[in-house]
């Protein structure tokens, strides 16, 4: 079945790469989440190298792939990893990032060598082991019920639902343990124990998805899909399923780039579980740029936006205050850029906008108020000299230092405000400087 | 004692680590002037690292081979990953200290897409694509577009490091697969010789090789060395050195650079999954052996250049034995050495020091309880003390110590001369015992009187406090508390205790109150003849 014209997909095996990539995804993501909440990210990383020592093993006893001994080997490992890094912490005095390295390189490099030394009877290809064979996910199919499904989809869809119900029945064991451990274990909870839990639930997690879709795609689903969720919300619970979604969004958007994007370059098509992780990384890159509160880029234009406005406020003022006590002086944008500190382009931004908006009209190079900017000016130069006025007889601050804090605090001043600052200095006519306070309208 | 100890350690691990840094140095200048323009042509052990045939003479070759260093192949390989070793080693500590060992691991699996991008480029472009200098030069541009954008990352989101870390390792990992598997697909040829950086050849390494590494590694320490007291300065106090005007940035991708340096240089040997442990375990096993930086430095170089070698070199005499993983377990095996006998912070150490500590609280819990039992029945005419046996079953009851741990006491105590046996194994004080066990008793009762009076805490609650500090109490501190306590004429007495000793005794005695709540009106009367004048007011 051809989609899009251009694309080969076809149900029968794209459709179980796709299903298994979102599988793996999503069983990965969930405690990752957790992961990221305790600034332990790179555990993942971690212990799915570390547990390669206990793969080999695993295999050697057995002597078989068959999944119970592997799952079993993996864990001890990795419960060992997470019980070293937490003990080189404690007794070297290292930060944890360094003790995870110790022990996982130092496990990974072990592994490595037991599968040489052992070369002729362990059938494991390590290369295999990282880039993962997603790819070949319909090569061994298994009759369940009647139905004819993927071993790789039977072994990732019982990993989900393990890690689904834990997080599930330990939700808020999770949440108290990952944001303080010391009110969890006056609550009861064995902080200790929800630790290697966890560590067991990512340990079978990455063992899960191994030989099935590589250790790239579960690494990065530990990691990038919570992290961008954490861009996006505040809360845990729309954040784990936040991240749910995006992980399978990036399991499905990668392997169709795995097949597309390699064709633009005259390429037949590139890993499927390295383009998942790559396609994680741009949501992610999205996320970080883009996100409603949190995005790099949406920060810096609400920054941008608050700074125009105050630029165009201050320049409503100064031109209320020129025409108040010097009208003689020449209202050029030189003079009015000068007055501000502004740039050429900022200054000249701001009053062509005030001249669309009809405050600010231009004659002969001259800058005046319009009958509304008047009435804006008057607003601002009210709010300041209240300001002013409060600050000296309410708040006892000295002379010298009350007119910086009116300059800041006239931008975030309403008609309410202005009036209830008119009460508490009894309706003063004049600021402490001496200058007439504007009225209301 | 401690400080002592401290010094002689710190000693030991600087002897250790500068004659290791020598060694290291006379074996390069050796190598290097030996070194002449052979070809190199078998493999010294031929470790793709799923290896399936491995072309071995003898072995009793292979150890003649290896540890002579006859082969121009040997001298190269054993050369450059000893160099690396030093280079990583040294670079290594500061980044440890940084707290940013793994960023080591970020960036080496952030070098993969610059490699297979700049396979494809320079091969679309006309170019050798395998050429080394290509290869490393996409390898840095990556790895520095890695470290930038884990500095994006934490600096610009509220994410910390840990995250920006994972997400650039993994993404970037992703990337140069997926490249990977397209460079398979190119019509010059397989890309077999790109896999290579993810677990290292180092058996292929050739001279040029060992020339890069040797040249970038020496550089590299050379940087550190000239840098030293910038660098120390912005892993301890990053905002310190930046009021000093140190210029922070600079340094922060001064020090950065040198890990690329380091990784790159290292995807060679070692591959990139392992280059982590070179840049990681070296520095961390020195913080065992010393706490200063300099040492730790040196003795960091120093492990890590004598695991290149060892790693190395056992991998050339045994068959079968990747070099690459063999290293990285050197490094292992170093730091395991070093957490068990490193003087500083060594396992062994630190439980020599407890042991110590056990011992010297059993021996004042004795000899206070002796003198307290003694006390408290006020049999102190004719000073005749020293002699009042007690039994055994009382000294046990006294506290909660196991039967088999006091009696082993009274043997270290007798030996010292401090008690006496009887033969129905009651014990008594010595007439120097009895000087002993009322200073104890003494310095335990004046943090008593300090706690009660100064820190106001309950004269029911002081004991238990008091047991917990006195055995840490030094001579300076015990003439400043009794200056403080006003006590001064009781420097050579033994001031009375401030609250009823509790009875433990299964006979119980007398004179002692019942009320433990409440201050005694009039404690037992102290033993030694000048005791009257000095009779401690109660608060």
């Amino acid at each position: 079945m051809q989609v899009w014209g251009a694309i080969n997909w076809d149900w029968s095996l794209d459709g179980w790469i796709v299903l298994a990539g979102i599988l793996c995804a999503v069983s990965a993501s969930l405690p990752g989440n957790f992961l990221l909440l305790r600034r332990m990210s790179m555990l993942g990383d971690a212990i799915s190298h570390a547990v390669l020592p206990g793969l080999v093993v695993a295999f050697l006893i057995s002597e078989s792939r068959s999944s119970l001994p592997m799952f079993l080997g993996a864990v001890i490992v990795g419960v060992l990893t997470a019980f070293f890094t937490e003990w080189i912490r404690n007794f070297g005095e290292v930060d944890e990032g360094a003790s995870m390295g110790v022990v996982f390189t130092t496990m990974f490099a072990l592994g490595l060598v037991m599968i040489v030394q052992a070369a002729d009877k362990v059938d494991l290809d390590p290369g295999c082991v990282l880039y993962g064979a997603i790819e070949e996910t319909g090569s061994d199919m298994l009759s369940v019920a009647g139905m004819v499904i993927p071993r790789v989809v039977l072994v990732l869809s019982t990993v989900l639902v393990v890690n689904l119900l834990f997080v599930v029945i330990f939700y808020k064991e999770l949440q108290i343990c990952s944001f303080d451990p010391a009110l969890a274990t006056t609550s009861g909870i064995h902080a200790g124990l929800m630790h290697y839990l966890l560590m067991i639930l990512v340990a079978v997690t990455a063992v899960a998805s191994f030989e099935s879709v590589g250790n790239i795609l579960v690494v990065a689903m530990f990691v990038v899909p919570p992290a961008a969720a954490r861009l996006l919300t505040d809360r845990l619970s729309l954040m784990i399923v936040l991240s749910a979604v995006l992980a399978s969004l990036s399991a499905v958007l990668g392997h169709l780039s795995a097949i597309v994007v390699p064709g633009w370059f005259g390429f037949r098509s590139a890993s499927t579980s390295g383009m998942m992780a790559l396609t994680a990384g741009l949501l992610f890159s999205l996320c970080a740029l883009f996100a409603p509160q949190q995005g790099i880029i949406v920060r810096w234009v609400r920054s941008r936006m608050l700074s125009y406005r105050i630029l165009s406020e201050d320049l409503i003022a100064l031109l209320y205050r020129m025409e108040e006590k010097q009208p003689q002086t020449p209202r050029t944008a030189a003079v009015l850029r000068d007055a501000l500190l502004a740039t050429r382009f900022s200054t000249s931004l701001v009053l062509s906008m005030h001249r669309l908006q009809g405050h600010v009209d231009r004659q002969a190079q001259q800058h005046t108020l319009t009958d509304s900017g008047h009435r804006l000016g008057a607003a601002l130069v009210r709010s300041h000299r209240l300001w002013e006025n409060y600050l000296v007889t309410e708040a006892g601050v000295s002379m010298d230092r009350i007119h910086e804090q009116a300059e800041k605090l006239e931008h975030f001043t309403g008609r309410e405000l202005r009036d209830r600052l008119d009460q508490q200095t009894q309706a003063t006519e004049l600021d402490p400087h001496g200058s007439r306070i504007p009225s209301e309208d | 004692m401690d400080c002592k100890q401290r010094m002689a350690g710190d000693t030991l691990a600087w002897f250790f680590g500068s004659h290791m840094f020598m060694g290291v140095l006379l074996a390069t200048l050796v190598l290097a002037c030996s070194d002449q323009a052979y070809s190199f042509e078998n493999d010294l052990s031929g470790d793709r690292v799923p290896v399936a045939e491995l072309s071995w003479s003898r072995s009793d070759n292979n150890w003649r081979r290896v540890l002579t260093l006859q082969d121009h192949n040997t001298r190269v390989v054993l050369l450059g990953t000893t160099l690396l070793g030093m280079a990583a080693g040294t670079v290594g500590s500061f980044t440890l200290l940084r707290r940013r060992a793994l960023m080591g691991d970020a960036l080496s699996h952030a070098t993969l897409p610059g490699i297979g991008l700049a396979y494809l480029l320079a091969s679309h472009w006309g170019f050798d694509g395998k050429s080394l200098p290509v290869l490393l030069l996409g390898a840095a541009v990556s790895g520095l577009t890695g470290v930038a954008a884990i500095l994006i990352i934490r600096n610009f989101t509220r994410l910390k490091e840990d995250a920006a870390l994972g997400v650039v390792l993994s993404v970037y990992f992703g990337a140069g697969i997926a490249i990977l598997t397209i460079v398979q697909q190119t019509s010059t040829g397989s890309a077999a010789g790109l896999e290579t950086f993810i677990y290292g050849k180092t058996a292929s390494m050739v001279a040029s090789d060992a020339w890069l590494i040797g040249l970038a590694g020496l550089g590299t320490v050379a940087v550190s060395g000239l840098l030293f007291k910038e660098l120390t300065l912005l892993c301890f106090d990053e905002g310190f050195a930046g009021s000093r005007g140190f210029p922070v940035v600079v340094l922060d991708g001064i020090l950065m650079s040198l890990v690329v340096i380091v990784t790159i240089i290292g995807l060679q040997a070692v591959g990139l999954v392992l280059m982590i442990a070179m840049l990681v375990i070296p520095a961390a096993a020195s913080r065992f052996w010393t706490g200063n930086m300099k040492r730790m430095t040196i003795i960091s170089a120093g492990l890590g250049s004598f695991s290149g070698l060892a790693g190395s070199a056992v991998s050339g005499v045994f068959p079968r034995l990747p070099s690459g993983a063999m290293i990285v377990l050197m490094c292992g095996l170093m730091f395991f050495v070093s957490m068990l006998a490193g003087p500083s912070r060594g396992v062994f150490v630190r439980y020599g020091r407890r042991f110590a500590l056990n011992r010297s609280v059993n021996r004042q819990h004795l000899l206070r309880g002796l003198y307290e039992y003694v006390e408290a029945r006020g049999v102190h005419a004719g000073g005749e003390v020293h002699r009042v046996a007690v039994p055994f079953a009382e000294i046990l009851a006294m506290r909660s110590w196991s039967a088999g741990r006091l009696r082993r006491q009274i043997r270290r105590s007798e030996r010292q001369g401090h008690v006496l046996v009887s033969a129905d194994k009651s014990v008594s004080l010595t007439a120097a015992g009895l000087i002993e066990a009322a200073r104890l008793a003494h310095e335990h009762r004046l943090w008593e009187l300090y706690l009660i009076t100064h820190a106001e805490i309950a004269p029911s609650r002081v004991d238990r406090d008091a047991d917990t500090i006195e055995h840490v109490l030094d001579k300076d501190m015990i003439v400043q508390l009794e200056k403080l306590l006003e006590q001064e004429q009781a420097v050579h007495g033994i001031v009375p205790s401030p609250h009823p000793i509790p009875s433990r005794s299964v006979v119980p005695s007398e004179d002692t109150p019942g009320d433990s709540g409440e201050l005694p009106a009039a404690s037992p009367e102290p033993l030694t003849s000048t005791e009257s004048t000095r009779r401690q007011e109660t608060p």
